[in-house]
């Protein structure tokens, strides 16, 4: 009793694919369509699932809270002293003063990021994720050294042993050795990061000697983050404490929002695909029109043809999702995403080769089948319905 | 409002959805008005054609109500990154409160979709079509119903503010008000309700099984009604406190996190799956009379009961796995 009904379900399946191939061409340009909205929206859920991982695993490893002072309401150099002040406050630990800037390479055209690093090397906090590829670290006491990540690399045409020259603030050229080249799990991170002993980084800029770019402070309870930032403000009004929490927060709502408005944009594609799929749902030709009332007059029922509608939908929505969803993936993780990743990434003129970690969530995909298979269903339940309750008489009269 | 993929996905859905259900209405509605079995004109005949159209517009509505129901509270789990002092699906939900109630509505529409759905199936069986107005009439209740949904979700999509510093789910299983309540419950009592309870369902679905009265089969349903809020509150109160290993953590939604591997989704999927199998034994039992669908149902019902029994059985193993096979005890808050 049972098996019986399931393979009856086969039979109308086999049915509507026999009855597919032998329509190959109109099926074929409305998988051809459907898969191109399917790869356009799944390059933009893959892509912009991909970037938020990379962002957010960078800033795993950011420090707890981040000081920096403001001056007319601009970013400016923080004083040593306020290191004291704040590490008096209990439940602080230990403030590390930090150096860097960004710096124009006319040459290239391109922004550099450039970091200080003390003696004590990598180990300081908020530069754990860096991972040296090629050469070695910077020794302590070395002077004139740096190392360079792949995009300042690729740019200057420099590998291990060769020099970096920057130009320092009275317009002369410093000379960089270069010990060893950066890649990191995130390339966003290292990509256009150039580090130097900090002593050749205040040099390079003429930083006062007893101001740095900002300070790290480590604070033990993570819950009392707030707190801390709160006490920073009162004592030191001319400070900006920012959070990790914060910064996760913002850069989660950046990616989500600009992969949202993408999406809203091409929602206009997907109404003119649910179009497309109407029409040519409703466009029976006699042929099919004839075929079917042959199938009722030989004893299929209304409920027979709505199930043989139902498979060749579920088919053709399946054939063009699985060739789209493929598409999608081979061009974000494989091709570098051209398309959409100068509009995801940000605006620089020295763009990360992206090398995304491939990975598919159930949930990305779930989205997507909201996106485009349920419009495509839904556009084509009406049509369908009107072919099958076609009058097996009628039709054949008019053949 | 925030642009997230999985929240204009939601929209979309809702829109397409209420959409669908609001003209399956207008189909009724003109059926429920002009409906004659008795006649043969080309009206009736319009008419019988449509609701095969209505029964495909209503499966294809409840699939969407499916996947979007899960991709729903994926992203409520997902976006709660966003908001300073969220955790998890809770606090999400707390950053604007429509939201607790777009939940609500999620759920009374799930089964009302699903119970819709089975009546029709058992009306299509029979030559008479016994269940046309009780269907249509459902159908008009059900139409508002999942346009108050969509609505609702608009509103509270519409209405989520990053910037709103929220509440998670710690502070409000663990403060005053009614949550904190249910958290709060004994812990052992509840474990004797929610095992017993288990039981004598297991039980009632034997007898129905075996029984040919209807008494059995009316129980199970009104059990299946009682069980849900058992199995709820025993989530809360110490069902998540288990599978957290944490006496202090009775947060429902943390259950779909990757932390906890996904177990809330069979879990919840399992219950309510066992309780609308349950529910639907008792209403189909009301409908016997009808001889033409007596058959129909006659059929189906010890079908449902064992799926129902099945369904509770693997909620029941999923909540009780980590209270077998697990270090942690809630012993000493009895």
């Amino acid at each position: 009793m049972d098996a019986q009904p399931f393979a009856r379900h086969l039979k109308i399946l086999e049915f509507a694919l026999s009855s597919m191939l032998r329509r190959r061409v109109k099926n074929a340009g409305l998988i051809v369509v459907f898969s191109a909205v399917v790869f356009l929206l799944s390059s933009i859920v893959f892509l912009t699932g991909a970037f938020r991982t990379e962002a957010l695993a960078t800033l795993q490893a950011s420090p707890q809270l981040l000081v920096q002072r403001t001056m007319a309401g601009r970013h400016a150099l923080i004083p040593l002293d306020y290191s004291e002040v704040i590490a008096q406050l209990p439940g602080v630990g230990t403030v590390t003063p930090r150096y860097w800037g960004y710096y124009y390479d006319i040459y290239t055209g391109a922004n550099y990021t450039l970091l200080g690093i003390t003696d004590d090397g990598l180990e300081a906090p908020g530069s754990a994720p860096l991972r040296l590829v090629e050469g070695a670290f910077i020794a302590p006491g070395q002077r004139n050294v740096c190392l360079i990540g792949a995009g300042v690399a690729r740019m200057r045409g420099a590998r291990v042993g060769s020099i970096v020259s920057l130009r320092n603030t009275r317009g002369w050229m410093s000379e960089y050795e270069v010990v060893g080249l950066f890649k990191s799990a995130s390339q966003l991170l290292t990509n256009d990061l150039i580090l130097l002993p900090e002593a050749d980084l205040k040099a390079l800029f003429a930083m006062p000697d007893d101001q740095a770019t900002d300070l790290m402070i480590e604070v033990y309870n993570p819950l009392e983050v707030d707190n801390i930032s709160r006490k920073i403000l009162e004592r030191l009004p001319d400070t900006r404490p920012i959070s990790h929490a914060e910064i996760l927060r913002t850069y989660e709502t950046l990616f989500n929002w600009r992969g949202g408005l993408l999406l809203a944009m091409f929602l206009g594609a997907v109404a003119a695909f649910m179009i497309l799929a109407w029409d040519k749902a409703t466009g029976l030709s006699a042929d099919e029109r004839r075929e079917i009332g042959i199938l009722k007059a030989i004893g299929w029922e209304t409920s027979d043809i709505l199930e043989l509608k139902f498979w060749e939908g579920a088919v053709l929505a399946l054939v063009a999702f699985l060739a789209g969803v493929t598409a999608g993936y081979a061009h974000v993780f494989y091709l570098g995403a051209g398309l959409l990743a100068p509009i995801l990434q940000g605006w620089s003129t020295l763009f990360p080769a992206i090398d995304l970690a491939p990975r598919i969530e159930p949930y990305g995909l779930a989205v997507l089948l909201l996106f485009t298979v349920a419009p495509y269903i839904v556009a084509t339940i009406v049509p369908a319905w009107k072919a099958a309750i076609t009058d097996p008489d009628r039709v054949m009269r008019s053949a | 409002m925030i642009l997230h993929p999985g929240i204009i996905a939601l929209l979309f859905a809702a829109l397409l959805v209420a959409g669908m259900v609001l003209y399956g209405a207008y189909i009724g509605a003109i059926a429920l008005a002009r409906w004659d079995l008795g006649s043969s004109s080309e009206g009736q005949l319009a008419l019988e054609r449509k609701t095969y159209l209505l029964s495909t517009l209503m499966s294809h509505a409840l699939g969407l109500e499916i996947l979007s129901a899960l991709v729903f509270l994926y992203t409520l789990d997902d976006i709660h990154a966003i908001f300073a002092g969220a955790m998890c699906a809770t606090g999400t939900l707390n950053a604007n409160p429509v939201g607790w109630w777009v939940l609500v509505v999620k759920i009374v529409a799930l089964f009302f979709c699903a119970v819709w759905i089975t009546l029709n199936r058992i009306d299509q069986r029979a030559e008479d079509y016994p269940l046309t107005r009780l269907k249509y009439g459902l159908l008009l209740l059900l139409a508002p119903l999942l346009a108050l949904e969509t609505w609702l979700l608009f509103r509270y999509f519409l209405g989520l503010d990053p910037s709103v510093i929220t509440s998670c789910c710690g502070a409000l299983f663990s403060g005053s008000g009614v949550a904190a309540e249910v958290a709060g419950l004994p812990a052992f009592p509840l474990m004797i309700a929610f095992f017993g309870g288990a039981a004598l369902y297991l039980a009632t679905g034997v007898l129905s099984l075996r029984l040919a009265q209807p008494w059995p089969r009316y129980l199970l349903a009104a059990l299946a009604v009682a069980m849900l809020g058992i199995a709820l509150a025993s989530v809360i109160a110490f069902i998540s406190s288990y599978h957290y290993a944490l006496p202090t953590h009775h947060c429902p939604f943390d259950l779909l996190q990757a932390d906890y591997h996904y177990i809330g989704y069979p879990m919840y999927l399992a219950l309510f799956g066992a309780i609308f199998y349950g529910l639907m034994v008792g209403i189909a039992e009301s409908l016997r009379r009808i001889a033409s669908i007596n058959g129909p149902i006659t059929a189906a019902q010890p079908r449902w009961t064992l799926l129902s029994m099945l369904l509770l059985g693997l909620f029941v193993i999923i909540a009780a796995w980590p209270m077998v096979f697990s270090d942690f005890t809630l012993e000493g808050y009895y």
